[in-house]
């Protein structure tokens, strides 16, 4: 059973690479019971939205 | 389109693009006047052959792409000399705030559990919100900023940056893991009013 500490750091890395199958259960068996980590996913998750953002709005001229 | 007419010849066109070019420039470099050389050696390279563009937009994207190129260039060298996995007091600081979010059994400390943000659609087109993100990406230590910008800014794969900063993939995993905590807690902190969302 996954901690929630070691559940963030998974979280981190499918944003970089592809989750084994193993890895990705254990994490969605957490992440059905856990609120909290379920919130730190979606920031996860924004925090990539907000870079393209970002960028986009850098090389398009857009303040 | 005739020599005579390229874009790059036109002073509002130029000055619009290096304010952009600058702004991108500077938030991976952190160094104004390095920023600034880079800039001027992208928009000679695209001197030496912008007559291939007849349209602004994809000139200009073109642009970018040389400025990107010459930035990871840069890292890739500076990469060398700069050890970016060494642990600075800022980032001790960093882990051990991400620490104590967790309790003994390393579950979320009652106030420390992370709360819903809510739409990111409705924040990402609040202005302010852009002062509090720049700010909370500019306080990031410059190592762990360094990676993660490569990561989301230069749009780089792990395997790349651990290539071109010479370090390991489980580094390379930590130091974003790192950042990313960082960012969420100063945004947490600074804009995602805490106290109103807690559940």
């Amino acid at each position: 059973m996954l901690s929630c500490r070691q559940a963030t750091r998974l979280m981190s890395e499918a944003q970089d690479r592809k989750l084994g199958l193993a890895e990705k259960m254990s994490l969605e068996l957490h992440l059905a019971m856990c609120k909290g980590c379920t919130n730190y996913r979606a920031q996860v998750s924004f925090l990539r939205d907000a870079c393209r953002r970002y960028l986009a709005d850098v090389r398009d001229g857009r303040e | 389109m005739s020599p005579d007419t390229s874009p790059l010849m036109d002073d509002a066109f130029v000055t619009a693009l290096r304010h952009d070019l600058l702004k991108f420039a500077r938030l991976q470099l952190r160094n104004d006047a390095l920023a600034e050389d880079m800039i001027q050696e992208a928009l000679a390279a695209a001197l030496a052959g912008a007559r291939r563009f007849d349209g602004r937009a994809a000139l200009k994207t073109w642009i970018f792409a040389i400025l990107r190129n010459k930035i990871v260039d840069h890292f890739r060298v500076s990469g060398r000399v700069t050890n970016v996995s060494a642990l600075s007091p800022e980032e001790a600081g960093l882990d051990q705030a991400f620490e104590a979010l967790f309790k003994a059994n390393e579950h979320w400390a009652r106030d420390a559990r992370p709360s819903a943000w809510g739409d990111p659609e409705e924040v990402l087109v609040q202005q302010r919100f852009w002062v509090v993100f720049d700010a909370c990406l500019n306080h990031l230590p410059a190592s762990t900023a360094r990676v993660f910008m490569m990561r989301e800014f230069l749009e780089l794969e792990t395997a790349e940056i651990c290539r071109a900063l010479d370090i390991t993939a489980g580094n390379c995993n930590v130091i974003l893991h790192r950042a990313r905590n960082g960012l969420r807690r100063c945004l947490d902190k600074n804009w995602f009013s805490p106290e109103s969302t807690r559940c």
